[in-house]
């Protein structure tokens, strides 16, 4: 019945105004209703392409021998001198494998906490006490990385750190330990720094997810006596399998994104080796020696890279018949 | 729900196993919460304490030797005051500009029969995947004339593509008849946005007001790559950053000549830690008494975002 009367519905429109030409009349005439609509979006729409796309138009300057005193359709195309340098600069490695080396920590470190957290306050029953819980454990992720880099370089350090304070009084130490100037410790520092800030904030994902689990699962868990345990084995994580595989594609995209601030914040002369990351090197060699080219092939390399890990992992996704980002 | 209620009398505690567990997770969150919160109470205590005391160490989460003099000596430098105020100046212009931007463009979005609503929004949202990168950022700021100007904490960050969605899916759920009964009354667009939208949208527009808000106090990144020539425009985090670096370059925070604590220090009534906490209390302490308030909003809306983003 419905189908027939939409049938002769369209019937009527189709004769009368669905034409080719008709219909940009149309559209012109609705384009002309909703001018306030128009107005309220068309001056955002020049900010973005002015603030988002035009610096897209600034990647040309990785193929040039840019000079920053010559106008921009001055400057000499050298073609890709500087993604030669940059594959030839043994610093540019070290830089890449202290991105990738911390990325990774903070990737799966990052996962499992947040996961693990959730599940476990999932199971706490006292209302009040669960939200006090999440409360507090969301502060860190709300403070500035200057902050944050202030207060653990502080409970890290020699004298008055209370991780020294703590490890000499159990008697794991024989002498307080200068954490920020080992340099090959620095890669767990900092996923250990990214966890304490954000591992709160990431659990209120999951946490949103397990509310959307079907109470009559767990009522049927306990008729067959499942124990605590087996119910977060077999429903509770099973269930937010969809959400942590969305979440693991997103966070692939970003494999070459480590942090900048943590980073640079937590950084010193002693454990630089391992500290510098792409972020920094760009800054170092954009900002500080003003080689505008070469930083910006670097920022090139990272977003082709990103693009090439998001787009794998959606694919494999596909592959296995998994949710996917797009 | 009676069957519900009926499990729950025995949906705990059905072994001794579950009381094993239960005594882990328990202890484990209290451990959790010392973890979280000792830091930040410790530098609070040392910025309470004398500074030349706190030398000695010893102080956790309390002042040994009570006093107000580490926050009279920072609020007693004009360059501390005027970052002080830069710093609340870009968050109150900064969350304003930007939720009342994102809040109309996600509006007209928002509208079905709206001709170019899908153009608006891919052209918004495909900005999500790319960024043209810190030096083609700078150069465009220089070409703009923004450098050394205040303008630019506000202007490149006017409107957040995430939160632009999680508005969209809340106005999204404001039920249709509401616009339809305002426009027989002869309601225009713009005057539906400012009468229904906005009021209806106070939720979620706490909620992003928070994430901007925090955001622009926290920043301190542009300050350096834009402003770091112009002290008049510096911010709080800035600031702390600075003196932060000078400790870090030094690696001890004692040996360490800070030009800041030195300035006056003739009575020697300051030392660099004792500045540096009391510099992240003032910076940290804002933020950290507004959140708690807002929480129910801010979980709401990043799921929001997070579901139909």
């Amino acid at each position: 019945m419905q189908m027939e009367s939409r049938v002769t519905e369209e019937g009527i429109d189709t004769s009368i105004l669905v034409q080719p030409k008709k219909s940009k009349e149309i559209f012109i005439k609705k384009m002309m209703t909703q001018k306030a609509l128009i107005a309220m979006s068309f001056p955002f729409l020049i900010w973005l392409f002015i603030f988002k796309y035009i610096p897209l138009w600034g990647w040309s300057i990785a193929f040039q021998d840019f000079k920053p005193a010559k106008s921009l359709l001055d400057q000499e195309w050298i073609g890709l001198e500087h993604f030669k340098f940059l594959f030839t600069d043994p610093n540019f490695y070290r830089v890449l494998r202290n991105t990738l080396g911390m990325s990774t920590i903070n990737l799966v470190l990052g996962f499992v906490t947040a996961i693990g957290l959730a599940l476990l306050l999932n199971e706490i029953r006292h209302a009040k006490f669960k939200k006090l819980v999440q409360t507090i454990s969301y502060m860190p992720h709300f403070i500035s990385w200057v902050v944050a880099a202030s207060i653990i370089s502080y409970s890290l350090s020699l004298d008055n750190g209370i991780v020294n304070i703590v490890l000499l009084k159990l008697g794991i130490v024989d002498e307080p330990i200068l954490w920020l100037g080992k340099e090959t410790w620095f890669w767990g520092i900092n996923g250990v720094s990214d966890i304490w800030k954000n591992v709160g904030w990431n659990t209120i994902i999951y946490l949103a997810a397990i509310t959307m689990i079907d109470p009559e699962q767990y009522e049927a868990a306990d008729i067959d006596g499942a124990t605590r345990l087996q119910r977060i084995r077999y429903i509770t994580l099973p269930s937010l399998k969809p959400t942590i595989i969305i979440l693991m594609i997103m966070n692939l995209g970003y494999i070459l994104e480590s942090g900048f601030e943590a980073q640079y914040l937590l950084g010193n002369p002693l454990n630089l080796a391992y500290s510098e990351n792409l972020d920094i090197y760009v800054l170092k060699y954009g900002i500080s020696l003003g080689n505008f080219s070469l930083a910006t092939a670097a920022g090139i390399f990272k977003t082709v890279v990103s693009f090439i890990f998001l787009f794998t992992a959606n694919h494999i996704a596909k592959r296995f018949d998994q949710p996917r980002l797009f | 729900m009676g069957k519900k209620r009926l499990f729950k009398a025995t949906r705990y505690h059905s072994g001794p196993g579950d009381y094993i567990f239960d005594v882990f997770n328990y202890t484990f969150m209290v451990f959790l919460c010392v973890v979280m919160l000792y830091p930040f109470l410790n530098q609070m205590a040392v910025s309470l304490n004398d500074a030349n005391d706190s030398i000695k160490g010893g102080i956790f989460l309390w002042p040994r030797e009570f006093t107000w003099a580490n926050y009279q000596h920072v609020f007693g430098e004009a360059s501390i005051i005027q970052s002080f105020v830069i710093s609340v100046l870009r968050t109150l212009i900064g969350t304003l500009t930007s939720v009342l931007g994102t809040a109309m463009v996600a509006y007209t979005i928002s509208r079905k029969d709206f001709v170019f609503k899908k153009f608006v929004t891919i052209a918004f949202v495909l900005t999500m995947y790319f960024n043209g990168g810190l030096i083609p950022n700078y150069l465009l700021i220089k070409e703009l004339n923004l450098l050394d100007s205040f303008w630019v904490y506000i202007l490149p960050g006017i409107i957040g593509v995430f939160n632009l969605i999680v508005i969209r899916s809340f106005i999204e759920g404001i039920p249709e008849s509401l616009f339809e009964s305002a426009k027989i009354d002869g309601a225009g667009d713009f005057t539906i946005f400012i009468k229904i939208v906005l009021p209806l949208s106070m939720p979620v527009l706490a909620t992003v007001s928070l994430f901007v808000a925090v955001y622009q106090w926290n920043s301190w990144f542009d300050v350096f790559l834009y402003n770091s020539s112009v002290p008049e425009l510096s911010t709080l985090q800035y600031e702390l950053m600075k003196i932060l670096q000078n400790s870090n370059a030094s690696m001890s925070g004692k040996t360490a000549a800070d030009a800041f604590a030195s300035s006056n220090s003739s009575a020697n009534s300051v030392t660099p830690t004792s500045i540096r906490a009391t510099m992240t209390i003032i910076a940290s302490l804002p933020i950290i008494m507004v959140y708690p308030f807002l929480q129910k909003y801010f979980v709401k809306g990043l799921t929001l975002g997070g579901v139909k983003g």
